[in-house]
């Protein structure tokens, strides 16, 4: 099917009525060096049960989750997708990406992400929670440039614990506004204190740290909420909802915004996206928060009913003295994280964190125990882990998918000084036969 | 008739100032709060921090829509009404009483003379109204 459908016969009308002799003629200005000559380099037309075998021989090709056991983290998770959501989220009323442009019209929507809304809020220990935005690299970079216009201050202080592709979003987003961003460097593991507060100063706008961080490693929140506040800075804490199940959410222990990659709950990891960016701030804060926003009221005849609220926080209202240039939402993302947090419940998405926990130390435990295998760092960790191997992790990896594993994330891409560790992450998925088959396979590749 | 005392200055972004010695108390006037609807939120300025004549200085939203506050007058501001954020119906109430937003230590004399009479504002209004 074409995508503009008109007949010849309505191009002929067209054509006529602006002058026009043929559609050629509408491309005469255009000089003939920057026109194409030949016919584009395309296959023809193939029928459809062609074209689906050739698409499937070449999926075929790739490495995923469902033929291969997934060790794969660093901020993708592997975490269980339960099968009602894909049903769910096919019924006709709720299968779109967008925030309605109507939105009072589609009270069923609003109501989802109301409830999403709320799920967010409580799990990071927030007052509220925006409709969600793009990822948790960009609701990391809104929430610093959000921090920067709370405090009008101009410096931030990052720790080498957040996630590395998080980080550059934030370079990048800081360059505009021109603020100035310094690395705090990881001790054992996490975050050195020491380092964050000799960092803050009197102009430091937000410090940021990652809890558990990009390492697997836990962090002492409260500690660097002390350190942000004494110097009238805000607590950025980066975090996976699902692993909040379980942790103490960041608002009890003094984290100002929380923000985070919501994937996790029930959204597919789909080579890289679309995911979830969550984002949750005090109650004080929300004027400046980002993002869309669904508020609960009451119509006239006293009714529970939803709206989009505080939108003159928006550019269609405030223009360029918005709060953020983002006015959409990852709807149907947010929708899926819904109906994951509503299957699992409380003490559901606890046993999903007690679960990953518990199977990323056995198997940290079993790898460690091969001769020139060790944990990189000695700090406690949650459902990930670094290995240093012996070997090196590129081609250790590479061994590994012989035997449908997918080892983990080599760290030399994103720091050289890592160039031995391999990242690995364990979800409640992995079964002890999968554990045990990956230390075998692991023990071989570096013997 | 509308309510615009005699003794303040005025202007065309429907401020008002009131001279008290070296500084000047600033809020918006009752036609402005008529025009806005019932106001929700107030955004001021930290004391301490400075303002330029005809520059923004804060916001002001009500139902309907929202508007820049613009300063009369430049200087720096000392005192912000802490009670607006909490109440920011007094806007609408009492727009030239409790509903006054920030005083400003003016840097001098002269843009005091440069803003509008209560004559000229009625002026404005009445044109503006109608």
């Amino acid at each position: 099917m074409r995508y503009i459908s008109n007949t010849p016969a309505q191009q002929r009308e067209m054509l006529a009525t602006i002058g026009a002799g043929s559609i050629e003629d509408l491309l005469a200005r255009i000089p003939a060096k920057a026109r194409l000559s030949r016919p584009l380099n395309v296959p023809a037309a193939m029928a459809e049960t062609d074209l689906v075998r050739l698409l499937r021989g070449m999926s075929a090709r790739n490495a995923n989750a469902d033929d291969f056991v997934c060790f794969l983290g660093a901020g993708s998770y592997d975490h269980t997708v339960p099968s009602p959501i894909n049903h769910l989220i096919s019924r006709g009323e709720f299968f779109t990406a967008y925030t309605p442009y109507q939105p009072e019209a589609s009270q069923g929507t609003l109501r989802s992400i109301f409830e999403y809304q709320t799920m967010m809020a409580e799990l990071c220990g927030m007052d509220v929670a925006n409709a969600s935005l793009y990822d948790g690299a960009s609701s990391l970079a809104e929430a610093v440039l959000m921090a920067h216009a709370v405090t009008e201050r101009n410096a931030i202080v990052l720790s080498k614990g957040v996630n590395p592709l998080y980080r550059q979003v934030v370079e990048t987003y800081c360059e505009g506004p021109g603020l100035r961003l310094k690395s705090a460097a990881l001790g054992d593991g996490s975050t050195d204190l020491d380092a964050v507060r000799k960092s803050v100063t009197g102009q430091t706008a937000a410090v940021v740290i990652q809890y558990p961080n990009f390492f697997g490693c836990l962090e002492d929140v409260k500690a660097a909420a002390e350190i942000a506040h004494a110097a009238g800075a805000l607590l950025i804490v980066v975090a996976d909802p699902v692993n909040l199940g379980l942790l103490t959410p960041p608002g009890a222990l003094g984290a100002d915004l929380v923000v985070g990659e919501g994937q996790g709950l029930g959204v597919p990891m789909t080579f890289g996206g679309p995911n979830l960016g969550v984002f949750a701030v005090k109650q004080e804060l929300v004027r400046r928060m980002p993002g869309r926003l669904v508020g609960a009221t009451v119509d006239l005849d006293g009714q529970r009913g939803f709206v989009l609220t505080l939108q003159t926080r928006e550019q269609h209202i405030r223009r360029e003295k918005a709060t953020s240039n983002i006015c959409t939402n990852v709807a149907l993302c947010a929708l899926m994280a819904t109906i994951h947090v509503a299957i699992m419940g409380k003490v559901g998405l606890r046993k999903v964190g007690e679960l990953s926990t518990a199977k990323a130390h056995y198997a940290a435990e079993a790898f460690a125990r091969i001769p020139g295998v060790k944990l990189k760092f000695s700090a406690p960790f949650f459902k990930e882990f670094a290995l240093e191997l012996p070997k090196s992790p590129e081609r250790v990896v590479k061994r590994l998918t012989k035997d449908k594993i997918l080892a983990g994330v080599p760290l030399k891409a994103f720091d050289r000084s890592y160039k031995d560790c391999l990242l690995v992450a364990v979800t409640e998925k992995r079964t002890r036969e999968e554990i045990d088959a990956y230390a075998a396979a692991l023990a071989a590749a570096v013997a | 008739m509308a309510n615009v005392p005699a003794d303040l200055r005025y202007t065309k972004e429907h401020e008002w100032a009131k001279l008290e010695g070296d500084k000047a108390r600033v809020g918006i006037t009752a036609f402005a709060q008529e025009q806005l609807g019932d106001v929700v939120f107030v955004e001021l300025p930290k004391a301490g921090s400075k303002v330029t004549a005809m520059k923004t200085f804060g916001v002001v939203e009500s139902v309907k829509a929202v508007s820049d506050l613009f300063a009369p007058l430049s200087g720096e501001v000392v005192e912000v009404n802490a009670e607006l954020p909490k109440k920011p119906e007094v806007v609408n109430t009492d727009p030239y009483g409790k509903g006054w937003m920030i005083v400003i230590k003016l840097d001098g004399t002269k843009e005091w003379e440069g803003l509008m009479s209560a004559a000229d504002y009625e002026t404005l209004v009445a044109a503006a109204g109608h």
